[in-house]
């Protein structure tokens, strides 16, 4: 094994364990070899995160953990990222994201956030308890392809609808992308959402597809 | 009147009330509005909820507080008004409470996370707890129900700020889901741990509230029964609830949760209520088997 390649394992591990410090400076390191930013998301970071994810579905991590990890991938994302737009690397267009009215919940909403801009998305992140206007306002000043929508209680969720039948009132032409821990597919296509996503790797693969990239 | 010590010592089951949340959503409460505000704008409707829990059954009713913290009310603006929303939360309770009943104060988490993961220091929790339980305890609730806790920093915190800045009994229940790890809050705590730390803050009552429904809460004492004497407290969910065509409905009704609320009481709990997604029928479901067992 070559250093690079056992610099972004360890990188991964350094994500999985929520070394902050460790993640930037290894990112840090791989730079200075002039390894691309790209690769050091695709190969040590969004893998990382992605073992994250596992664990904490099979109960191997709990919240605490899964946000010291998010914390790592983040510090080492703001050094990556604006390396990715120097290099111009995939404007794939921009997705407006929040969590919606009366819910505060953003963990999930922050990793999938992390993960969409890391695959090349413009990403405006409105925050929590994000009201219809706020969504409208956002979508009118700023373009998206995408609007992501994200909700961990199942009182908030009906909220989705009302955004959605908003869009559709002003015929906005924007794909609508829901996401959190209560949704289903059912739901979305119940309440007319253009796509769901279980996690943030498959929001990635989804919100591509929304914009006819397949793969 | 008989002090709520007094009470809990004396043998039998106390029955508690059922759901704030999910019935103020039930009786058309709108999304985005702050449930503690009604306690001023809406005393009628909070009266109303508390009634109906005495008059099915409830000998214990939780006031309407369980977000009336500063770091929860700033989310609409109202961190200055705590002490004003706990107040007319528990003499709301007070008034509708008939004389053998009491008044529990509601302490919910924080609804921020604690250093390291959060920007709170332990001090500014305890302290925005503080302010919470002195609220309640000035406007003479009868203990403290510090509940639906996932850390145990947190409710370590919470507890503490209860004793300290009230003479109440304390109740601190934890919220457990069961995963491949068995029973654990979302923070991983498990109940034993749970109980043996609780324990050592000298609360009065330990246990278990929220969560996926009575089988689990079930699973949840089983525990906790092995680890304490203390008087135990379980106030499950009325199961998931489920998106049913437009409205969210819990599963469990009280036909389905009448023998789960026998095994509860038979594992040898001492208070027993409902938390999201119960409601009245629920606690008179629980009110008639209680009737019959303390009888018994
Ligand atoms: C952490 C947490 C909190 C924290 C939130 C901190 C924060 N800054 O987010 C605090 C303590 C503040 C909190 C408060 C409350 N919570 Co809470 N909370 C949780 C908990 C434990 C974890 C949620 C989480 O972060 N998961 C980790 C992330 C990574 O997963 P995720 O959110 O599902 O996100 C993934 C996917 O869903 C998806 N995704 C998410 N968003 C989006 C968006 C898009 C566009 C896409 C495509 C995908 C996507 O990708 C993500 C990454 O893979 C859950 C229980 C649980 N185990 O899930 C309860 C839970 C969600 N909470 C619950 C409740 C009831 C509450 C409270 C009402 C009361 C309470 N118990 O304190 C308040 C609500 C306040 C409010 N108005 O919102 C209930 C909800 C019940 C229900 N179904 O309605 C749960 C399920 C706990 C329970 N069993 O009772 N909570």
């Amino acid at each position: 094994m070559n250093e690079i390649e056992a610099l972004l394992k360890i990188l991964a591990q350094t994500v999985i364990d929520g070394k902050k410090d460790d993640t930037v400076k290894i990112t840090n390191r791989l730079l200075e070899l002039n390894y691309p930013p790209k690769q050091i998301l695709d190969e040590g970071l969004l893998p990382g995160m992605e073992v994250v994810g596992v664990r904490f579905r099979d109960n191997i991590i709990f919240v605490p953990q899964v946000l010291i990890s998010a914390r790592a991938m983040k510090a080492a994302l703001s050094i990556v990222e604006p390396l990715l737009s120097e290099a111009k690397i995939e404007g794939l267009g921009t997705i407006v994201i929040g969590t919606v009215k009366g819910d505060i919940h953003d963990i999930g909403k922050n990793i999938v956030t992390m993960m969409l801009r890391s695959s090349g998305f413009k990403v405006i992140d409105l925050g929590i308890d994000v009201s219809v206007d706020k969504f409208l306002d956002a979508i009118n000043k700023e373009n998206p392809v995408i609007v992501g929508m994200s909700a961990l209680l199942t009182t908030t969720m009906v909220y989705m609808k009302i955004v959605i039948d908003k869009i559709k009132q002003n015929a906005l032409p924007v794909k609508v992308m829901i996401g959190g821990a209560p949704i289903s597919k059912r739901f979305a296509d119940q309440i007319g959402a253009d796509a769901y996503a279980k996690n943030a790797s498959e929001a990635v693969i989804i919100a591509r597809e929304l914009i006819g990239i397949n793969k | 009147m008989s002090s709520f010590i007094d009470e809990l010592n004396k043998p039998g089951i106390l029955l508690c009330d059922g759901a704030m949340g999910t019935e103020l959503q039930k009786r058309g409460m709108a999304v985005g509005v702050c449930p503690e505000e009604y306690n001023i704008t809406n005393p009628k409707f909070i009266k109303e909820i508390h009634k109906d829990y005495y008059n099915s059954g409830a000998q214990i009713v939780e006031t309407n507080t369980f977000g009336a913290n500063c770091l929860r009310l700033k989310f609409y603006g109202f961190e200055n008004r705590v002490k004003e929303f706990n107040n007319a939360a528990a003499l709301l309770a007070r008034e509708v409470c008939p004389v053998n009943g009491f008044v529990a104060g509601s302490i919910g988490p924080l609804g921020e996370m604690i250093e390291p993961l959060g920007e709170i220091t332990e001090q500014q929790a305890y302290d925005v707890f503080a302010e919470q339980v002195i609220a309640l305890y000035e406007a003479g609730v009868d203990v403290l129900f510090i509940e639906t806790m996932m850390s145990l920093d947190e409710a370590v915190i919470a507890v503490k700020a209860a004793k300290e800045n009230s003479s109440l009994p304390v109740s601190a229940t934890m919220t457990f889901e069961l995963g491949k790890a068995g029973l654990r809050t979302p923070w991983g705590v498990d109940t034993k741990t749970a109980v043996e730390i609780l324990s050592s803050l000298d609360v009065d009552i330990i246990g278990s509230n929220c969560g996926k429904g009575f089988d689990e809460m079930i699973e949840v004492i089983k525990e906790m029964k092995q680890f304490t004497n203390l008087p135990l407290l379980a106030q499950a969910n009325a199961g998931l609830p489920e998106w049913l065509e437009g409205i969210s409905v819990y599963n469990e009704t009280p036909e389905i949760i009448a023998p789960k609320t026998e095994q509860l009481i038979s594992l040898g709990i001492k208070l027993i209520g409902g938390c999201c997604g119960t409601t009245p029928a629920h606690i008179k479901k629980m009110s008639e088997i209680i009737t019959n067992f303390n009888i018994r």
